[in-house]
């Protein structure tokens, strides 16, 4: 096994609520490698934030975790290696040690995580001055160079302005330098380009993609547009209802998916080809964590559900040495079935373009 | 129902303008000179980024702003300036918006019922409780909420609920022409599917047109029969979906179409999207007009460059 740097094991997580505990997470296992990609895929309300602010140690108060480890391994600036288990640390020192100086978030709205009081440059030197210990001159000299990295012009006078003054790609940008001024081990993006337009889109996930490389980030996406992940994950977890159903490098989920939410999230989304008159659609919606889940939580909007499904929770079912799935369609008794016509001309069209570029 | 273009366009906008000001010495053109029809049954859809002036051509329509300057005729009749009664209640009636946000349009302390019935008790159009409930109960299922939807409040439903609520209203009214202004954007992937389909089921039942704003390309491209690109309040180029994906020719179309994701990591990986920024193309968008290049597709330039540009997309 490479250099793991975020190993998750059976993550279990309920919030206290008036109207009764929320069994968010139902066990989660999730591992990334140091440079790696991963994207956690979702729709709203299927935990994906919730893991990544349990990793930041910044969930929220009703939290309680019933069970779960969350190891994380970096490197000590005298350059031992830690291995640290987050849940057993403390806020204080969580904190000091690991939020924006070795675990950097990026959030969805670049105009609510940025302070519209203070001026651009005195964020951005706020984290190098308290986690890196540098002057306030070195922080400004920094702060200067890291705003010319990722692509904002006239760096100097901008350190003067305030987040109102700067466009939403901009502010985006000026967030991306704030996590990357503490040389971060992890970058955590959530929805980081939902928020923009698509052009700026592009650019931003581009810029990602080029500082990852070059500071040799490992990166978490979590996200529900699945272009965004197309374009920048080497792996995919696909969570469902506080559960990830499906894994897999980014060619296994997009060519050969096997869960059946996996294909319906797929199909749901038209390419620049579908030209039917009717998108597929996941019938009904995500299930209540409110009430206790038996059997498959998709189960209900799951059109090749088993009489199994309603009784007991499917295991992951392994595929490839990188691929599971946890549908009891994989089981060997269960019936053979195909995923849905219109994605498998998809993936066939897809495929043979992939040819046609590469030949 | 299809587009039917035999007929005269429901929708007819012509230079609109819409200026705000916003101190003495500084105002802001929002929308400047801005042209296009939509006909009957036809989905038209109005795209570009953030401060492109789309939002501002949808409102100035339905009449939530007043237009600088232009004219927009809606079923034959002028409804710039003062609008007589008749045109008032025409215009409140048969054209119809959808919003964005599913929460923030609708009001937390009425009853969904009341919601989707305001506009029948305004305009007064039922004679009996009975006719009034029975219209609302119709509209329900057809959007796909159970009759007992009725008494509940916004709070109570989903965010792809309570578009359909939002759609249910604009519905009941029988229009002729829905502006739709980003109403999927704030809705997870696999819900906007439905409402997409709900929408284009509406469409062929009650041959309603859409005017479709967003941002979204392949769903605008999947929804669209014709498309408009706006940038910095202009029209830079339009033409049947077909055109404008196939041949783009405005160097801002192509940025634009170049960084569309595709759920294909193949491709995907690949692409690095094009770039292009107003103040270093060279371009003056004062300098050029709207130009027919073919069929019904129009792009915006002086004679000169949309002769490069046609040069550069047929090499």
């Amino acid at each position: 096994m490479a250099d793991k740097i975020l190993d998750i094991r059976n993550l279990d997580i309920t919030f206290t609520t008036t109207a009764g505990p929320v069994h968010a997470i139902r066990g989660v296992n999730m591992d990334l490698e140091r440079g790696e990609t991963v994207a956690v895929v979702g729709e709203s309300g299927s935990g994906k934030s919730v893991v990544m602010k349990t990793a930041m140690g910044i969930l929220a108060g009703n939290a309680e975790i019933n069970s779960g480890e969350i190891h994380f391994r970096y490197k000590e600036d005298d350059g031992s290696t830690q291995d640290v288990d987050i849940l057993q640390k403390d806020e204080r020192w969580i904190r000091k040690n690991i939020n924006g100086r070795r675990i950097a978030m990026i959030f969805q709205d670049p105009m609510t995580s940025l302070d519209p009081t203070m001026t651009i440059g005195k964020q951005l030197m706020e984290g190098m001055i308290m986690h890196l210990k540098l002057s306030a001159q070195e922080a400004a000299a920094r702060a200067v160079k890291l705003l010319e990295e990722v692509g904002i012009t006239d760096p100097a006078k901008r350190m003067k302005q305030y987040p109102h003054q700067l466009s939403g790609g901009m502010r985006q940008r000026v967030v991306i330098a704030m996590a990357i001024s503490c040389n971060p081990d992890l970058l955590i993006c959530d929805e980081p380009t939902t928020a923009l337009d698509v052009t700026i889109q592009a650019k931003i996930l581009e810029l990602i993609k080029r500082l990852q490389k070059d500071h040799g980030i490992s990166v978490i996406y979590i996200t529900h547009d699945l272009g965004v992940v197309a374009k920048v994950a080497d792996y995919v977890n696909v969570m469902y209802a506080g559960k990830i159903v499906e894994v897999g490098n980014i060619e296994e989920i997009f060519y050969d998916p096997k869960h059946p939410y996996t294909w319906g999230l797929l199909s749901a989304m038209p390419d620049l080809e579908t030209d039917d008159s009717r998108l597929y659609t996941i019938p009904g919606s995500p299930p209540n964590l409110l009430h206790e889940v038996k059997g498959d939580a998709f189960a209900p909007r799951n059109q090749y559900a088993l009489k199994i499904d309603t009784i007991a929770e499917p295991p992951m079912f392994k595929i490839s040495e990188t691929h599971y799935a946890a549908t009891w369609l994989l089981d060997e008794r269960a019936p053979k079935v195909e995923m849905p016509q219109e994605l498998q001309k998809r993936i066939r069209r897809m495929r043979k373009e992939a040819k046609e570029d590469a030949g | 129902m299809p587009a039917d273009y035999s007929q005269e366009p429901i929708l007819k906008v012509e230079h609109m303008k819409q200026y705000f000001k916003v101190s003495s010495s500084y105002t802001v053109k929002a929308v400047d000179d801005v042209s296009f029809d939509i006909y009957p049954g036809e989905t038209y859809g109005l795209v570009g980024e953030s401060g492109s002036g789309k939002t501002t051509v949808g409102r100035g329509i339905i009449r939530l702003y007043d237009p600088t300057d232009g004219r927009i005729t809606f079923k034959g009749k002028d409804i710039t300036g003062k609008m007589d009664r008749e045109t008032t209640n025409l215009l409140r009636t048969k054209m119809q918006m959808i919003f964005q946000d599913p929460m923030a349009s609708l009001n937390p302390r009425k009853k969904i019922g009341d919601i989707i019935g305001e506009g029948l008790d305004i305009h007064q159009m039922y004679s009996t409780q009975e006719e009034r409930k029975e219209k609302i109960d119709r509209i329900l299922a057809k959007v796909g909420l159970a009759a007992e939807h009725y008494d509940r409040y916004p709070y109570q439903f989903s965010g792809g609920q309570r578009q359909r609520v939002g759609i249910a209203r604009a519905l009941i009214m029988n229009p002729e022409l829905i502006i739709a202004d980003e109403c999927i954007s704030a809705l997870d992937v696999s819900i906007q599917a439905q409402v997409v389909n709900l929408m284009k089921d509406i469409q062929e039942e009650t041959g309603t047109a859409y005017l479709f704003i967003a941002h979204d390309l392949s769903m605008v491209k999947y929804i669209s029969d014709r498309i408009g690109v706006l940038h910095l309040g202009r029209m830079l180029e339009t033409g049947t979906t077909q055109e404008i994906f196939s041949n783009p020719m405005h160097p801002y179309t192509r940025s634009l179409l170049s960084a569309i994701p595709v759920p294909d990591p193949a491709t995907e990986k690949e692409r690095i999207a094009l770039e292009y920024h107003y103040e270093t193309s060279g371009l003056n968008y004062d300098e050029g007009s709207l130009t027919l290049v073919g069929g019904s597709h129009y792009v915006h330039g002086t004679p000169q460059e949309i002769e490069t540009w046609k040069r550069e997309t047929q090499a």
